[in-house]
């Protein structure tokens, strides 16, 4: 194990610690914008549709803010930002806990294709997304939950110029909504890390047929896909295997660490506001060390796992080596901070706490998913340690 | 104080060591020529052994001692937080006697405010100071107090009203420690040191021209001492490097750093000592056993995670930014590292963890990181105070009802 926020990256590009004036200002535009256009009624009312978001407020997002081509390089249509700055967007979205296809399409596609394909295929296939006009998404894990990608069975096998894909994805984030479909599978008769790539087909194509599934976190939409004999390019080219997959997962592990850290910021702040107006035994519940010192707890807890996802996407946005690593770190310390901070909310909120009509639920179930999603904290941990090779 | 560059303090202070630094010189002949110059602590006034200079100018003249291998005022243990107190609220007299000897080092300073019946609510102190005369009499005891045995000079925060209620009958003093009249008595703890001492006065004296600050401003002169004690004294850091220098002003300021240090050595086990547990791991073959493995990552990502939140207190600070909440989080997090520490250190020790001694884990360090981590959670404020300030001040939460109101003589103690 190295320390890694003492490397050196490239030449004059160290880890931040701290958002610079342009960064908290685009954070304060995005936060207004979602508190106008996101408050939990929206919420609630998309979350209960089967699209899950409103194609409407989707759009001026993209004309507005420009966020789904945040990251995206102003070559391929993009704002031409980075790492950092999407995870400012995902964590604002996740502290609205806004409803729309942005981690499928910016995250998990945006940065497939960033990291696997050609540059015909990225000047092809870019503009679309970061305009917002094309919602796409990245099938990875099937029907045995398998984060891993070594554990990915659906077969790619070559057929008159491009591929046939066979096989069952499950848990794909807006995999019913979704113009665009990325899927990793392997080639005929190949195991492990061997043999994978990923593969781009429209969602409409023959062979393919998708199921919303019913998720627990109503504002999160899951899909199955079936592909049988669908027909699918190749992205990018097969040498590279896994790595470009890999550092996909990796990317979206941070960005989804600090998706995560604005739930639970919005977790911690109503359990604060409210002890302050809650009476009980003739006096606010926050004068009650027992409340003071589980809010205290809540606040390190969310400080430190938010110093971890910050650090994290720095680290990957100038390239530090020590970023994958990094990423497992802030997705574990992110899933126990965020579904540990949405449970004391319950608990301090008591009873009303539990009931369907207050909003801590909505992020509670956000936490929950979000703590299996990309893989659970054990995983992450594990890999953590064979990351740094202990 | 006059507008003065960097390039104009800089080309000062090296003229003026190019004259005067000599490493064959006696340590206190040197640190007298800094308290006369002004070049010792040059953020301090001109009046006093100071040049007046802003923090950031008081920098570069470190830099340039660093650079020729110059040693500087004596800065170790309390003598700073005396120093500054004193600048702060003493008399002239008052700082004429003291400051000069705390720079020179002659004189060593403890602190005097704990008592077995106020650890956490320090303002309960009950140690009695009477008038009698033209000096005032103390009677009691205080615990928890670093270097005691060989302190010249005590900060002592005593009571002197038990009308007034419990803040506004305190008041500070400077007591001579080297009196009949004060007992001092090592304190053993529980990992076998004795770092601390317990302080017994019977009728010792204290001159009245030593009361700083007014009588019953007691409290408010302590919290200035505690809060230059919580920003690290003076907001300088000490020279490093100093193990390898020659000459005998270097011998005699490394003997003087032994002793001060003395009562530290264990600290580093105290924080609980991340920094072996993965060598340890492979060491005993741990690191192969899954749930091992996963309390690994657990602390580390505790750790890791405490040290990047230090980081983004530091990087708001030095954007000018306003402190947010991770500025006031460092003391909790260390307690949660150094207890997750100790945790870990014991899963990997396995039956060696009952052990301790010379024939233990590491020479004993193992033993002494499982006994000393207690200390963590407890020393310079409890977690549960720290919960208190944090929940009260950063969260704005309500404060409890209190029960220590009205006259001190009326109210509950141990």
């Amino acid at each position: 194990m190295s320390a890694s926020s003492e490397t050196k990256a490239e030449p004059g590009r160290r880890i931040q610690f701290a958002f610079t004036n342009e960064q908290e200002q685009f954070r304060s535009a995005l936060r207004r914008f979602l508190n106008d256009k996101s408050p939990t009624t929206e919420v609630r009312r998309l979350m209960a549709t089967a699209e899950g978001y409103d194609p409407a407020v989707w759009r001026q997002l993209s004309d507005e803010l420009a966020i789904p081509g945040i990251h995206i390089p102003e070559q391929y249509g993009g704002a031409g930002f980075g790492m950092v700055e999407l995870c400012i967007v995902t964590e604002e979205l996740g502290r609205a806990l806004f409803c729309g296809p942005y981690f499928s399409t910016a995250v998990l596609a945006a940065n497939a294709i960033l990291n696997a394909g050609s540059e015909a295929q990225k000047s092809n296939l870019l503009p679309a997304v970061a305009s917002g006009a094309r919602l796409a998404t990245l099938a990875v894990t099937e029907l045995n939950g398998n984060w891993d990608p070594a554990g990915i069975e659906t077969v790619a096998t070559p057929d008159a110029g491009g591929y046939r894909l066979d096989g069952v994805k499950s848990y794909v984030v807006d995999g019913h909504v979704a113009d665009l479909l990325i899927v990793a599978a392997r080639l005929p008769k190949t195991v492990g890390r061997e043999g994978l790539a990923l593969f781009t087909l429209s969602a409409d194509a023959n062979g393919v047929e998708r199921r919303l599934l019913e998720s627990m976190d109503p504002t999160r939409k899951l899909a199955r896909i079936d592909f049988r004999g669908a027909h699918a390019d190749l992205l990018g080219n097969l040498d590279t295997g896994a790595a470009p997959l890999i550092r996909t997962l990796d990317q979206a592990a941070i960005a989804l660490a600090n998706e995560m850290m604005g739930g639970a910021q919005a977790m911690l702040d109503s359990a604060v506001d409210y002890t302050k107006v809650r009476v009980q035994f003739g006096r606010e519940i926050g004068s009650f060390q027992a409340i003071k010192h589980k809010c205290a707890d809540m606040l390190l807890d969310v400080e430190l796992s938010k110093s971890s996802a910050y650090c994290a996407a720095q680290a990957c946005a100038v390239n530090d080596p020590e970023w994958p690593a990094l990423a497992c770190l802030a997705k574990a310390a992110a899933s126990e901070t965020y579904l540990h901070t949405a449970a004391e909310c319950i608990q301090i909120h008591g009873g009303i706490g539990f009931t369907w009509d207050n909003d801590t639920h909505l992020w509670f179930k956000r936490a929950k998913s979000s703590e299996v999603f990309l893989g659970q904290p054990s995983y992450h941990r594990e890999l953590l340690m064979q990351r740094w090779g202990v | 104080m006059s507008k003065v560059s960097e390039e104009q303090v800089r080309a000062d202070v090296r003229a003026w060591l190019a004259a005067n630094w000599d490493s064959e010189m006696s340590l206190v002949t040197w640190r007298n020529k800094l308290a006369d110059s002004g070049w010792g602590m040059p953020q301090w006034p001109e009046a006093w052994y100071g040049r007046g200079l802003p923090v950031r100018l008081a920098r570069v003249v470190e830099e340039e001692f660093a650079a020729v291998g110059a040693v500087s005022v004596a800065k170790s243990g309390v003598r700073l937080l005396a120093a500054a107190t004193l600048l702060e609220h003493g008399s002239d007299p008052q700082k004429k006697n003291f400051l000069r000897r705390i720079l020179t080092g002659e004189d060593t300073w403890c602190q005097l405010f704990s008592e077995p019946g106020s650890g956490s609510d320090l303002a309960g102190a009950t140690t009695r100071a009477d008038l009698n005369g033209d000096h005032w009499v103390v009677n009691g005891q205080k615990v928890w107090t670093t270097s005691a045995h060989h302190a010249d000079h005590g900060l002592l925060l005593a009571r002197t009203d038990w009308d007034a209620p419990k803040h506004e009958g305190l008041s500070y003093f400077v007591i001579d420690i080297k009196q009949p009249g004060v007992d001092v008595q090592p304190l053993k703890q529980m990992n076998g040191h004795a770092s601390f001492n317990q302080v017994f006065f019977t009728d010792a004296i204290v001159p009245a021209e030593n009361l700083v600050g007014g009588v019953g401003d007691g409290w408010k002169v302590a919290m200035t001492t505690l809060a230059h004690e919580r920003r690290g004294a003076d907001g300088l850091s000490t020279p490093s490097k100093r193990g390898t220098r020659v000459g005998r002003i270097h011998a005699e300021e490394r003997a003087e750093l032994e002793t001060a240090n003395q009562p530290y050595k264990w600290y580093p086990q105290r924080a609980g000592r991340v920094d072996l547990i993965i060598e340890r791991a492979r060491e005993t073959g741990t690191n192969r056993d899954p749930h091992v493995r996963q309390e690994i990552a657990k602390l580390m990502i505790l750790a890791k995670s405490a040290e990047w939140t230090a980081r983004r207190a530091r990087a708001a600070q030095q954007q000018g930014r306003p402190q947010g909440p991770e500025g006031s989080l460092g003391k909790l997090a260390a307690s949660h590292v150094a207890r997750a520490c100790a945790h870990v250190h014991t899963l990997i020790t396995g039956a060696e963890a009952m052990l301790t001694g010379s024939g233990s884990p590491r020479e004993g360090i193992i033993a002494e990181i499982l006994v000393s981590v207690p200390a963590t959670s407890i020393a310079g404020g409890t977690d549960e105070i720290q919960r208190n300030i944090i929940s009260e001040r950063v969260l704005g939460l309500p404060k409890e009802p209190r029960f220590d109101t009205g006259p001190f003589r009326n109210v509950r103690r141990n």
